[in-house]
């Protein structure tokens, strides 16, 4: 049966060929083209959200057919509370980061539509597919587009960043499609739902050798792409080297699918080993978030320090998810929508930076705020929320998550709270060695303020900057419900182990907790 | 026993294909002198329509599958598969070095008659069923081979590729044929089932080593043919020497040919044995994987880089050999069948850009194609993704199924470092499309020829397969399914 969510998905493919079939040299054409469609499959999606349960755990608008026959692999996809925002990311996203594209890009136009078409493809694909395989498909071949974007309209070490990029995603997902072929062979299926429920019903048990194999083969893949310390070199590269767009559809969509599916796979799949090695990942992820909070500190190039930033708030997110409790969990999901808002349209900015002068090292701007007083304005809005000022995105994620980590490991969660401050260090003296101070004298070029397709980008990103901060009620429904899932899955091992040892223990700390979020939220923001 | 003066009917249909490739073979021999120079493509034509007609001949074979002279042929699905694998490769050729033989001005009709024979070889020995009649086959494709790898007369590395490749493959078929002479010593039999069932029975007179060293000596005789380590220094010389047609031919026909063989003598005849030999052939498939993706990293010769690439390939397929189960052999065919597409394809692209004399075949020279040649940039770079095994490519779910089948026969390590070498490849398959999509372009590139209608066709079928197998498998999947079976236990 077709539901909404094949439409979704499928849009952009066929709109890809449809802009394959657009001869080249009517480049506005495609151009002009592909924002209107790319902002159809928006709305569209947003029917998704519409027709979405909010308060039901499981996939929705689910709708398979069977692939291949033998082996046993399905078309199966489906949304749940954890997918369904990230889908709706991915169809924001793709409209604003063609929209920023119209001056920066100016040859190939064709094939780099038809490449954002793909890759938004891709990633609708891997936030929606149930069956692994058709996972794993997605998953490589989202690398492909982003590959090309770079590769072609990036500058600098372009082709180095490019080649890096890819190999260093493919090596880590290699290891990954065997683990999925040795689920395989023990269940007998690909579909996720399967597997899940032979897992939590016992019949498909591992050794704990088998299940820390399996996860790691799984985490290294999906660190590999968050990208979490000490993996996380290809990613500085990729983003410097991007063109603006690739960097936007990097930072808030690519690196998602890795978050995503450490929440997706790893957890429910493998709770005995997650819960064995969460205080390891935990550590180093608070590494990570330090790590990058320095070396941000330490950029003399915008681009560069907006990158090691995203190490540094991945870092925080991966901290959230292995913490293990229902708020880092809601916490880390949260937060990858609102570091896919704030990071993207920081993005966004050094792409408008170089748009205006050809430089991106710090010491060449200055005094910015003079000549492009509501750029200044905007871009302090953003650098604010990516610092977690309350009533921001982030901040709510963020809250989260630390709340979430410092149940965990007291110790661990207090340094992670240091990248708020280390946050607020590095982007508040970006903002103010590039818009304050003397006016950098450039005679060539008068510094313009926002143009009016610059303000149509933006405006979106700023109400749903505002919309994420403030009412997180409209967002945080599914995804606790979601999550609570999840913690199901990972604390109903636990309850069993540790009934065998010593019965009442557990169950007092998870149960106010799926309680609460839903509604934890918004009380937070109101007390302050 | 009645003696039969006369082959049955049932039994001459099973070798029908044959026997038509022979006869056009032949007639193309005796009319090439009497054609005047500039109508020889016409021979191809004849070789064309003969290789087209027993495509569906051996389909029609297939319709009654059994023995053929007194066993000697086995005409299976099997068979059938790899008839039909190397038919279509055959044609692929013809369609290919038409253009190229024009190009070079060396048409003559030799050309196909050689092909149609090397496909006689190989059509044999995909169905033999007879360590002799293997050899007979082996010998039949190998010496056709050697003199299409030596076509070019004039040019000195047309020489060298077939004297190198003669040379070697004569060491390597007398290996295998000592491997013979050896098994026929302790079993009194060349028939592969009646091997089988002596070495089942248990009733040897010789030390089982002997057995072991003959199965040892035949792997050596088809490691040669599929280019496995360390028998495959031939296969980067003879690829870069060899006609570019001739080469995209040996990479694919006579290796899955090969590997027919290898895969219908050791799960047939040394199946008991298997526990002995599955080391030989994992630790081969290692190394070959290993020596040809290092290899390939570092070369500078586009046909020389597909060489080393196609010696990892068969490290690949080894490993699902080494599986010695049907899914194992199942995978093997499937993954002969998308390699053979998306190297041909791949070979058909270079062989158009080589132009006259191949003086275009450095990888540097690809650079900057896609800015004048976007469609054949976009089919170069799409067989080599399927080449890295980029999911909806045959060479994906190729892959995938081989290692599906190393999974299932619990070969854990073979199959994780089978996929680090499959990221491993991806650099120097990536490295051209980095050269054709993101750099200027080079001389070469911006006077490439436009593509003639005979390459636009081996790429059209080439790509149209290699989609169609990495999005729809399931059709061959099925096929190869039902006909990975190679040792029913009954024989009539």
């Amino acid at each position: 049966m077709t539901t909404l969510l094949d439409v979704v998905l499928f849009l952009p493919i066929g709109l890809f060929l449809l802009v394959l079939l657009i001869p080249r040299e009517m480049g506005e054409t495609i151009r002009i083209f592909s924002t209107v469609v790319s902002i159809i499959v928006f709305l569209v999606s947003l029917g998704l959200v519409a027709n979405f349960d909010h308060s039901q755990a499981g996939y929705q608008f689910v709708s398979q057919f069977q692939w291949v026959k033998d082996p046993n692999i399905q078309y199966k996809i489906g949304i749940d509370g954890l997918s369904l925002w990230l889908v709706v990311l991915t169809t924001f996203v793709t409209p604003i980061a063609i929209m920023i594209s119209w001056k920066g890009i100016d040859f190939r136009l064709k094939e780099f539509h038809a490449y954002i078409l793909l890759l938004e493809f891709c990633l609708i694909g891997i936030f929606v597919s149930i069956d692994l395989f058709q996972y794993y498909v997605f998953w490589e071949l989202a690398l492909l587009p982003l590959y090309f974007m770079i590769g072609i309209w990036g500058h600098g070490r372009n082709i180095y960043s490019a080649v890096k990029f890819f190999l260093y995603t493919l090596s880590g997902s290699a290891m990954m499609l065997a683990a999925i072929l040795y689920l395989y062979s023990r269940a007998g299926s690909f579909d996720y739902e399967v597997l899940l429920a032979q897992i939590s019903s016992g019949a498909l048990r591992f050794t704990s050798l088998e299940e820390s194999l399996l996860f790691w083969a799984f985490f290294i893949a999906f660190a590999v792409k968050t990208p979490l310390f000490p993996v996380h070199t290809w990613l500085p590269d990729a983003h410097v080297d991007a063109p603006t767009a690739g960097s936007v559809d990097l930072a808030a969509l690519m690196l998602k699918v890795g978050t995503y599916s450490m929440i997706r796979f790893c957890l429910p799949l493998f709770p005995n080993a997650a819960r064995e090695f969460a205080p390891l990942i935990l550590t180093i992820s608070v590494i990570g978030i330090i790590y990058g909070a320095l070396i941000s500190l330490a950029q003399p190039n915008i681009k560069k320090l907006v990158a090691y930033s995203s190490v540094s708030h991945m870092g925080v997110i991966v901290a959230g998810i292995f913490s293990l409790t229902q708020q880092g969990l809601d916490g880390a999901v949260y937060l990858m929508l609102a570091h896919g808002i704030s990071t993207g349209a920081l993005f966004i900015f050094v792409g408008f930076l170089t748009d205006r002068k050809d430089s991106l090292e710090i010491k060449d701007w200055g005094g910015l705020v003079h000549s492009a007083p509501a750029l200044s304005a905007v871009f302090m809005l953003f650098v604010l929320a990516s610092v977690g000022l309350p009533l921001m995105a982030n901040f709510v994620g963020e809250f989260l998550v630390l709340q979430g980590t410092i149940q965990a490991n007291f110790v661990l969660g207090v340094l992670a709270a240091s990248s708020l401050v280390l946050s607020a260090c590095y982007m508040l003296w970006l903002f103010s060695r590039v818009f304050y101070g003397e006016r950098n004298a450039d005679p060539n070029k008068e510094i313009y303020d926002m143009q009016p397709r610059e303000w149509g980008a933006m405006l979106p990103m700023v109400f749903v900057l505002l919309w994420l901060g403030t009412y997180s009620h409209s967002f945080m429904p599914a995804i606790s419900v979601a999550n609570a899932g999840v913690m199901k899955h990972v604390s109903a091992q636990a309850e069993m182990q540790v009934r065998r040892s010593e019965p009442p223990l557990t169950p007092g700390v998870i149960v106010p907790v799926i309680a609460g979020p839903a509604n934890a939220a918004p009380e937070v923001l109101g007390a302050r | 026993m009645p003696v039969n003066f006369f082959p049955t009917t049932a039994e001459l249909v099973r070798v029908l294909p044959e026997m038509i490739l022979v006869i056009m073979g032949t007639l193309i021999m005796a009319l090439e002198p009497l054609a005047p120079s500039y109508r020889q493509s016409f021979l191809g034509t004849f070789s064309m329509v003969a290789l087209i007609a027993a495509i569906p001949l051996s389909l029609l074979t297939f319709a009654d599958p059994g023995p053929a002279f007194g066993g000697m042929l086995l005409i299976d699905g099997f068979a059938t598969f790899f008839r039909l694998l190397v038919l279509i490769v055959g044609v692929l050729t013809i369609i290919l070095g038409r253009p190229y033989l024009e190009r070079e001005k060396v048409e003559s009709g030799e050309f196909y008659a050689l092909v149609l024979f090397s496909i006689v070889g190989q059509c044999l020995m995909v169905s033999a069923n007879e360590l002799v009649m293997i050899f007979i086959g082996l010998e039949i494709s190998s010496i056709s081979s050697y003199v299409l790898a030596g076509y070019l007369r004039k040019d000195t590395r047309n020489n060298e590729a077939a004297l190198k490749y003669f040379m070697l493959g004569s060491f390597a078929t007398a290996f295998f044929l000592y491997g013979i002479a050896m098994v026929y010593g302790a079993t009194g039999s060349t028939n592969l089932f009646d091997i089988r069932q002596v070495l089942m029975s248990g009733e040897l007179t010789t030390p089982d080593r002997l057995i072991f060293l003959a199965a040892a000596l035949m792997f050596v005789g088809f490691a040669f043919k599929v280019s496995a380590a360390p028998f495959h220094v031939w296969t980067p010389d003879v690829y870069q020497g060899a006609p570019t047609p001739v080469a995209a031919f040996l990479s694919a026909a006579p290796k899955a040919a090969a590997f027919a063989v290898l895969l219908r003598v050791f799960l047939t005849t040394f199946m008991p044995f298997s526990r002995q030999w599955e080391p030989l052939i994992w630790v081969t498939a290692l190394v070959t994987m290993f020596i040809g993706n290092f290899a390939a990293l570092v070369q500078e010769n586009i046909k020389r880089m597909l060489a080393y690439s196609s010696i990892a390939h068969a490290g690949y397929v080894l490993i699902a050999v080494a599986t010695h189960s049907e899914i194992g052999t199942a995978a093997a065919m499937f993954y002969l069948a998308a390699y053979a597409f998306m190297n041909v394809g791949a070979f058909a692209v270079v062989s158009h850009f080589a132009r006259k004399g191949e003086t275009t075949v450095e990888i540097k020279d690809f650079a900057g194609l896609a800015n004048h040649q976007p469609f054949t940039a976009a089919m170069l770079a799409f067989f080599l993704f399927s080449l890295i095994g980029i999911p909806l490519t045959g060479g994906f779910f190729g892959k995938f199924y081989v290692f599906k089948a190393a999974i299932d026969s619990q070969f854990y390590w073979l199959t994780a470092l089978g996929l680090v070498n499959s990221a491993l490849a991806a650099y120097y398959y990536l490295r051209i499309v980095v050269l054709m999509y993101m750099y200027d372009a080079s001389e070469a590139s911006q006077n490439m020829p436009p593509l003639d209608l005979g390459v636009k066709t081996v790429l059209g079928v080439c790509g149209a397969c290699t989609v169609f197998l990495g999005v729809f498998p399931t059709a061959l999947l099925t096929l190869v399914n039902n006909w990975a079976i190679l040792h029913p236990t009954t024989l009539p």
